[in-house]
């Protein structure tokens, strides 16, 4: 198990906010502390950062789900990046995807047999 | 004629859709009334203006014809017939002149070469029409019997059980409009097996909907109740005030014994069960109305007891009620007789087809959808070698959160072995983390010394792990599917995702209750990924 971390910084007029650790019941604090420094400044948009995060159960879908509210209340944009092809087929699932963009770009994870995101992007 | 009538009709509403009447400016007084006039198929006037080859002045017209009557009380003075390949298919219709003088030569020659280059872009323009249509259509039946199959294929078993001692064989082929039919089974504590089989009347989304509910309803009522009977009494209940008119359910439930082979069984109408021994074949008969048509139904319970080495048959309609190409039926005794003489065990279902397409020819088309099941007792006992079930680990976590990783972590390690691509571990790792979080913290509620019970088995094609926890008493019912959309709008809680995952992470899920024992097996399918399992 690892504790779970949250820091927030901008990154010109996105808001970023960058965890460490297991996403689940005990992150509430911590990630919602740090999102409300990330969003403090107003910021059009936000990018949830996951690329150190290891495991997401369904307290932390729930978690997501809690700071979607938040953003289509303040019409901020929301987008993920650093997601596994594992937890990309979760937020698929649940349809966190149609009102978050997943960003295939960002940081590509390789710590699975399944397709990284760059190959996955590179083959369409 | 009466085709040939409704293209006349066609043109007119496209003529009129197409705006090809053009709008000039004509005193009231004689201005034509637009609205369609309609030649019945016997009126003589048809064949008239059909072969007239050319304008047609209705104050020529001598006999008495009511289309005639109708198109005069409409302001019209000529009509020019619309002909394409011998066919009358439309009609231009003319008022007076509006210099009140006659048509002349000249003007009847120009509406007959208009006419006769207007009919065939017409026709065209008919045909383009009907042939949409008739796409639309086809593509709406399409979409219809793929809606029915993923509907019906969603539903009957993943994997069939493979009890110890026992061989479970099934197939399922649907019709081209896909029926209702369906099957499954259902492990019951205590070593015994439920099985049902069952068909609804009718065919395509409306069936594969009944079929899908009725499925569900069998399968907890099974899980709650043991005796068929009372099974079959309770799901009618459920069923039967919504079910839609015209339409029910036949169904045989029955229950078996592993360890004596006694399989009793109850019966809303469905086909009689058959069983074939070493002297041949019998039928096993218990009845009862089908599923879905009154309230209040008592369903009589039979027995049948499977010793080593025979056969139990459960199959739906299509195979007794199947047509050879002189129309004759396949029928019970063909059946029964063919289940006496054919191999036992799961080849008698190959034996069995075989027979069906030697009667029906090659040329048949399959009326409804076939289903057959076989159980057969091989008479390996229990502890005879080898186990088709092997259990791979066994341990307990104590009930703090966040030990679900740890039970997480002691499953992957016990099925590194088995073939298992990164994928669906990673899929196995959130299934077993969800279900041992809902067991720490609904079934044991946090209470650290309660402890959640983990067992993993491997099977030739499937791994099993089972989550057991001591929130007992009866499966809970449907819970609500989260819907995110809700979510956002506050009309659910953001939470509620545990079960969702679960179901969706891998092949199967079943929900148990014994005592105060609640347990979740998951159910992974091995050698295989998403290719060879629709999910």
């Amino acid at each position: 198990m690892m504790s779970f971390h949250a820091d927030a910084h901008t990154d010109g007029a996105t808001a970023v906010l960058r965890m460490r650790g297991d996403l689940d019941a005990t992150a509430d604090v911590a990630l919602l502390a740090a999102h409300d420094d990330a969003v403090a400044e107003g910021a059009d948009e936000l990018l949830l950062d996951f690329a150190d995060v290891d495991y997401i159960n369904s307290s932390g879908i729930a978690l997501i789900v809690t700071l979607l509210t938040d953003a289509r209340r303040a019409h901020r944009r929301m987008r993920a990046s650093g997601l596994s092809a594992h937890y990309r087929h979760i937020f698929e699932i649940t349809r966190l995807t149609d009102y978050l963009v997943l960003d295939v770009d960002g940081t590509v994870r390789t710590d699975e047999g399944a397709p990284t995101a760059r190959e996955e992007a590179a083959h369409g | 004629m009466a085709g040939r009538l409704e293209r006349w009709r066609e043109a007119r509403r496209a003529r009129r859709q197409a705006g090809t009447v053009v709008d000039m400016p004509v005193p009231a007084e004689t201005r034509l009334d637009a609205s369609p006039v309609d030649i019945s198929p016997d009126d003589p006037a048809l064949v008239h203006f059909q072969n007239a080859g050319g304008p047609v002045d209705l104050d020529d017209v001598a006999f008495d014809s009511e289309a005639v009557r109708n198109l005069r009380a409409a302001g019209v003075k000529l009509v020019v017939p619309l002909v394409a390949q011998g066919e009358l298919i439309g009609l231009i219709n003319l008022g007076p002149r509006l210099s009140e003088q006659e048509y002349t030569s000249d003007d009847r020659r120009l509406l007959e070469n208009l006419a006769s280059q207007a009919a065939p872009a017409l026709r065209i323009a008919q045909l383009v029409r009907e042939q949409e249509a008739e796409a639309t259509e086809r593509e709406r039946i399409a979409q219809e019997l793929r809606v029915a199959t993923l509907i019906q294929q969603n539903f009957l078993p993943r994997r069939l059980p493979e009890p110890a001692g026992w061989d479970v064989a099934a197939y399922y082929k649907p019709a081209r409009e896909v029926g209702g039919d369906f099957y499954d089974f259902v492990e019951l504590p205590d070593g015994r097996l439920g099985v049902f089989t069952g068909d609804v009347t009718d065919k395509g989304v409306p069936a594969a909907l009944v079929m899908a509910a009725t499925r569900a309803i069998l399968r907890a009522t099974a899980q709650r109740l043991d005796k068929p009977g009372e099974v079959l009494s309770q799901v009618n209940d459920q069923v039967q005030p919504d079910i839609p008119a015209r339409m029910f359910v036949t169904c045989l439930y029955g229950v078996l014994d592993l360890e004596s082979g006694r399989f009793v069984f109850a019966n809303a109408g469905h086909n009689l069960p058959c069983v074939g021994r070493p002297d041949g074949a019998s039928e096993a008969r218990a009845t009862g109305m089908p599923l879905g048509m009154l309230p209040g139904q008592d369903y009589e319970e039979a027995e049948v007891t499977l010793a080593p080495g025979e056969t139990l048959v459960l199959y739906s309609d299509a195979l007794p009620e199947a047509h050879s190409p002189q129309r004759d039926m396949y029928g019970f005794p063909r059946l029964l007789g063919q289940v006496g003489r054919g191999p036992r065990g799961p080849q008698l279902i190959d034996h069995l087809l075989a027979d069906l397409h030697a009667f029906t020819g090659e040329a048949w088309e399959q009326e409804d959808d076939i289903t057959l099941l076989v159980l057969h007792r091989s008479g390996a006992t229990p502890d005879a070698p080898p186990p088709r079930r092997r259990r791979i680990a066994e341990f307990t976590v104590a009930s703090r959160p966040g030990n679900e990783q740890v039970a997480v972590e002691r499953v992957i390690a016990a099925v590194s072995d088995l073939p298992l691509d990164g994928a669906r571990v990673e899929r196995l790792r959130t299934a077993v983390a969800e279900a041992t979080m809902n067991a720490i913290e609904h079934g044991n509620e946090n209470n650290p010394e309660l402890l959640v019970e983990v067992e993993v088995y491997a099977e030739p094609s499937a791994l099993l792990v089972r989550v057991s926890d001591h929130g007992g008493g009866a499966p809970p019912g449907p819970v609500e599917a989260p819907d995110i959309a809700a979510k956002l709008r506050g009309e659910q809680t953001p939470r509620g995702w545990g079960l969702f995952l679960i179901r969706n992470m891998v092949d199967d899920v079943h929900v148990t209750a014994d005592g105060d024992r609640h347990t979740v097996e998951l159910v992974m399918a091995l050698q295989g990924g998403d290719d060879e399992l629709p999910r």
